[in-house]
């Protein structure tokens, strides 16, 4: 296959050999195979998974089983709802906070721009968990910022704000927020400058410059943004645990508990796929309207 | 630690009285103090870093809490005893030298993998070159929870025992894709001529990789290995799905968070932090070094 492919050399470049035809196929087929092998292969098992009936000690067999997307539908709209809710949320919550972030460490960041840059990054060097188990911590009744406030009288002995919708998006939001930060600073700072001066020399006022040139041209970086923080958050259910107690479950929780504790694997992976397809599909539509590339070389900042 | 805070969410405050110096002092920025316009960009700035090292903060001070075994939550005064006690949980140590030891692997075989296909997708147009960003686009963008359920079906449909291995395997297929990208940004933007230069020297394709392109591309290949390296490390959710009975440093303290977090996890976590600070601190002076 690879043999009868013309490879044309990128523009600039001296025609290659037969042997310079093979470079780029010997060059990626290692990483193709282990894609295809650990990415594509399992998401096809998954879906296979879904339409599987049995049980844990007679066995799973392939029996196109679509019952299994009824019942996933039926008991668990609801968590996947809250899910898509919990994970706009604080998608735009990331979106209000870090744009401004992102805009002025890229128009006023001056010499500091990579040190602030390295400071929004910095949190990743401690683990997700044990952040949002601090956050947990933090914000326990009884813990040290609520703790004080009732020791004071401010608050009434019963005051609390974990095992709230609010503390979740708030959680998710804080755990995501790099995620949007930095494509949007990637765009920003990639900007040329005088752009914005044509804008007031056209007599352009501030908000006008801003709204008119700046937010259109970093459009770009806040979609990938979005894609960035909307489906890690809508599928993550770390924050919902330690956060949102019992009554804020969202649905990575329940396929957790279905495949881990349940075993109930055909149903665990018919929530599964609903929730890929209910997240992908709405990426792929607007990843081509943008062209994946543009924004994953945006994401590569 | 609490008093920095004070300091840093007080920055707002400062902007209602106008001119703002103290401000300027705590970001230790821009010389220009006389502005009539208070600067709303860095008091948000500082206040959402504030915001994202604000648990840090409470992790660090915690560790040095005088806390009464795993209750770790009010503070009880400062002791130094949990950094000379930290390996006191065998099986949290076991879980750390798990986590260092996979992301090291992930470091290495990502690297090795995500840096050819970087360079095949920067400089080479060949067939499958778009499946290949799509697949690498969809690995990326997949969430964890579905990366996680869909290898745990395919293992369980193949009957293939789940543990460190598996734990493996799927840290380097969600990293290598990160490390793609990033040396295919790097080898975009490189002269070729350079390589054009070594060739006409007489240095075979080989020689030429090994003397002239691997050098220019190292500074992203190193980058795409300690963002492969932070992401295993971090790593919960996929790993919960593939690990068996193997534990990892998130997945213990997962598992530790219904019976009580001791201190020693605090202290583990600000030992990495400091690691992680130190080596980006590292990484900058050296980028300036460099640009010198």
């Amino acid at each position: 296959m690879a043999a009868t492919t013309a490879a044309e050399a990128a523009p600039g470049r001296r025609p290659a050999g037969r042997r310079g035809r093979l470079a780029p196929y010997l060059l990626v087929l290692p990483g193709w195979l282990w894609l295809a092998v650990f990415f594509v292969a399992p998401i096809a098992s998954v879906v296979s998974m879904s339409l599987m009936t049995g049980s844990l000690t007679a066995g799973f067999t392939f029996t196109f089983e679509t019952a299994n997307y009824t019942r996933a539908l039926g008991l668990y709209w609801e968590q996947i709802l809250r899910s898509l809710a919990y994970g706009g949320l604080a998608t735009l919550l990331c979106i209000a906070l870090g744009y401004p972030v992102a805009y002025w460490i890229a128009f006023h960041g001056g010499a500091y721009k990579s040190t602030y840059l390295l400071l929004v990054l910095l949190p990743f060097f401690v683990s997700f968990v044990l952040r949002t188990v601090s956050w947990g911590f933090i914000l326990a009744d009884n813990g040290i910022v609520l703790g004080t406030l009732k020791d004071l009288g401010v608050l009434p002995g019963d005051a609390g704000v974990l095992n709230s919708a609010p503390a979740v998006v708030f959680g998710l939001a804080y755990n995501f927020l790099p995620f949007m930060v930095l494509p949007i600073y990637a765009v920003l700072e990639r900007m040329d400058h005088r752009v914005v001066e044509a804008a007031h020399d056209l007599y352009a006022g501030r908000l006008q410059a801003f709204a008119r040139v700046v937010l259109p041209m970093s459009l770009p970086g806040v979609f990938a943004g979005v894609i960035m923080t909307f489906i890690p958050t809508s599928a993550d259910y770390v924050n919902a645990t330690i956060l949102g107690g019992t009554h804020n479950t969202m649905v990575g929780k329940v396929i957790e508990t279905q495949y881990l504790v349940n075993n109930a694997y055909p149903l665990a992976a018919a929530i599964t796929v609903v929730l890929m397809a209910v997240l992908l599909a709405g990426i792929f539509a607007y990843a081509r309207a943008l062209g994946t590339e543009q924004v994953m070389e945006v994401q590569a900042g | 630690m609490t008093a920095t805070e004070g300091t840093r969410g007080g920055a707002g405050a400062e902007a209602e009285r106008g001119a703002g110096p103290g401000a300027e002092a705590v970001a230790g920025a821009a010389p220009r103090r006389v502005r009539r316009r208070p600067d709303w960009g860095k008091y948000l700035t500082w206040a959402v870093l504030a915001w994202l090292f604000a648990p840090i903060l409470f992790m660090v001070a915690f560790s040095f809490n005088d806390a009464q075994g795993r209750h770790n939550v009010t503070w009880q005064g400062f002791t130094l005893r949990w950094y000379g006690d930290a390996f006191a949980y065998p099986d949290l140590n076991a879980a750390l030298a798990n986590t260092l030891s996979i992301a090291v692997l992930t470091m290495v075989v990502s690297g090795v993998l995500g840096t050819l296909l970087g360079v095949a997708l920067g400089r080479y147009r060949f067939r499958g070159r778009a499946a290949t960003d799509l697949v690498m686009f969809s690995a990326i963008s997949a969430p964890e929870v579905v990366l996680g359920a869909a290898l745990l079906s395919m293992f369980l449909t193949m009957n293939v025992a789940t543990g460190y291995l598996t734990v493996l395997l799927a840290h380097v297929m969600f990293s290598v894709s990160f490390v793609a990208i990033t040396v295919r940004a790097r080898v975009l933007t490189m002269d070729a001529s350079i390589e054009e230069a070594a060739r006409d020297l007489g240095a075979g394709p080989v020689t030429t990789f090994r003397l002239v392109t691997l050098p220019l591309l190292l500074p992203a290949v190193t980058a795409g290995g300690l963002i492969a390296f932070a992401l295993s490390v971090d790593d919960f959710i996929i790993t919960s799905f593939v690990s068996g009975s193997t534990q990892t440093f998130p997945l213990w303290i997962w598992g530790a968070t219904r019976v009580g977090i001791p201190p020693q996890v605090n202290v583990m976590g600000t030992l990495i932090f400091a690691v992680g600070v130190l080596l980006a601190a590292g990484n900058v002076l050296l980028a300036r070094r460099r640009a010198r």
